[in-house]
């Protein structure tokens, strides 16, 4: 059956940030040179204290704290939607980001490295007496551009790799969360995997979505 | 007969293939990865720092009266750690389990290891939840149950404490949600508190986790009251309007003081509406900036 048919949970639909962890690094941009709790080697503090923010304008680069492996830290609203029987959507307001998680085997290897990478997805699908109750959507992205894993310009390299859990909690008052463990292996700016959290509230609708471009500033 | 024997076969070795409950085993030790929010974990945060915090007025005006000696009162050393603990502190846990010794059925999954705090005993067994006449203490009493692989406890009967180690307070009528996610070698905790005295929202907190064969002591020291300087009598506070690190953010990180006062539009996107025109990026950080630890670097 075709990976739409057999989730194990839905994702779909309209989600939004809610941002009570890593506030000043997420809510609004930090102060060159702070960056507390990242992992980072020397040489990524070399480039990160290089970090200018005019000069990304001017190449064009305003989009490098929106790649896949920061992009759900920033604040914004997400749209998960089916593409196709075999793909999962993801869209972002903030930076106006598209993420596509194929599921199966996907080769494409030859391409550009992008942003957002290529990312492989599967169900891990929780049984109980043979039947599904519950499960997690894991996603493995490669094939990704340098970018930054904070505004400030901490950075990651194009050897970063993204692995990702995407789980469903139901709060006690009826809101749906999606919890996301995010794991960040570089062997060139970090010095062991920089491992976190974002959590998501399910939105009724599409009414917060705001799109707005990419900014190296705010 | 045949046939018969064979469903037999069939079905017992289907039940032991296939628990009627999935679960998961979260024993062993695990290593708190504080890779977010590390100062607030680890020094602890900064005065005044309420951002992204759902406080309603009364939450506010407690956490203003706040003053960090507080809690060098006897009475308050040791007033702050109810089981919040594991997603406000840095700590790292060690999660067992314990079981009926005829039947082997877990009656209850235990965690400790972080500093100051009693373990706290997740009963699966069933049992109901004490009257709320019962009296609270700081760890409370939580209730377990499976869904998939994932645990979720609910605690309810602490004790007032903290949501944030800078006197943003709970009250005891606070309950806490904990989910256990564990994805191999990872475990996530979701905690989502809930208090209708100083919450307009549930707060919510996830934190990562990575197991670890280094053991995790199952306690460790307690918290010992001690005179630490406040004379008897008195009582550490801010009157109204009085605190003196109201600006404090603002000072440093350039966030403004609505933001920093918390309430729970702090929480989503939208808010940055209010602070984009007029938000500066503070310059270069001189304290509290983080570094790459001593050590090899990765080849």
């Amino acid at each position: 059956m075709a990976p739409k048919a057999t989730a194990p949970i839905d994702l779909t639909g309209y989600w939004v940030s809610v941002v009570t962890e890593d506030w000043r690094y997420r809510m609004v941009t930090p102060a060159p040179g702070d960056y507390q709790g990242v992992p980072m080697t020397r040489a990524a503090v070399k480039i990160a204290d290089a970090w200018d923010p005019a000069k990304d304008e001017a190449a064009g680069e305003q989009c490098k704290s929106y790649g896949a492996p920061a992009i759900l830290r920033v604040p914004e609203h997400l749209h998960i939607t089916w593409q196709d029987d075999q793909t999962l959507r993801m869209d972002t307001d903030a930076g106006k980001q598209t993420r596509l998680f194929h599921f199966g085997e996907r080769k494409d290897a030859e391409s550009t490295p992008t942003l957002q990478g290529d990312s492989i997805a599967q169900w891990e699908i929780q049984r109980a007496g043979g039947r599904p109750v519950n499960g997690t959507l894991k996603v493995s992205t490669s094939h990704l551009k340098a970018g930054y894993l904070r505004k400030n310009g901490v950075p990651y390299s194009d050897n970063a790799t993204l692995s990702e859990y995407y789980d469903l909690v139901k709060e006690r008052n009826g809101d749906v969360l999606m919890v996301v463990t995010i794991v960040v292996t570089d062997p060139m700016y970090l010095r062991e995997p920089f491992i976190i959290s974002s959590h998501f509230k399910k939105q009724a609708d599409d009414s917060g979505w705001k799109p707005s471009e990419c900014s190296s500033r705010w | 007969m045949t046939r018969n024997k064979t469903i037999l076969t069939l079905a017992i070795l289907l039940c032991v293939a296939f628990p009627a409950l999935a679960e998961i085993d979260l024993s062993g030790s695990w290593t708190s990865k504080n890779h977010e929010d590390n100062l607030e974990r680890g020094a602890g945060p900064n005065p005044d720092d309420w951002a992204g915090l759902p406080f309603n007025e009364s939450g506010r005006a407690k956490a203003l009266s706040f003053s960090q000696s507080t809690i060098s009162m006897p009475e308050r050393i040791c007033w702050f750690q109810t089981q919040w603990h594991i997603a406000a502190g840095p700590f790292s846990l060690k999660i067992w389990s314990e079981s009926d010794p005829l039947t082997g059925k877990i009656n209850a999954w235990v965690l400790g290891g972080w500093e100051t705090r009693a373990p706290m005993t997740i009963w699966m067994d069933g049992r109901p939840h004490p009257s709320k006449n019962a009296p609270h203490d700081q760890t409370g009493f939580t209730t377990g149950t499976w869904n998939g692989d994932v645990l979720t406890a609910y605690t309810t009967h602490i004790k007032t404490g903290y949501m944030r180690r800078n006197g943003a307070a709970s009250s005891d009528q606070a309950t806490i949600t904990t989910t256990f996610i564990r994805h191999g070698d990872m475990l996530t905790l979701a905690l989502v508190m809930e208090d209708p005295v100083y919450l307009t929202e549930p707060y919510i907190l996830t934190r990562s986790y990575i197991s670890t064969p280094t053991p995790v002591a199952v306690a460790g020291p307690p918290c010992i009251v001690g005179y630490e300087g406040v004379e008897s009598g008195r009582v550490p506070h801010y009157l109204p309007g009085k605190n003196p690190f109201v600006n404090e953010m603002d000072k440093i990180y350039h966030i403004p003081v609505e933001a920093a006062m918390g309430g729970a539009e702090t929480m989503y996107p939208a808010f940055r509406d209010k602070m984009k025109d007029r938000f500066v990026i503070p310059p270069k950080c001189t304290r509290n900036c983080g570094a790459p630890m001593p050590g090899p670097e990765p080849n």
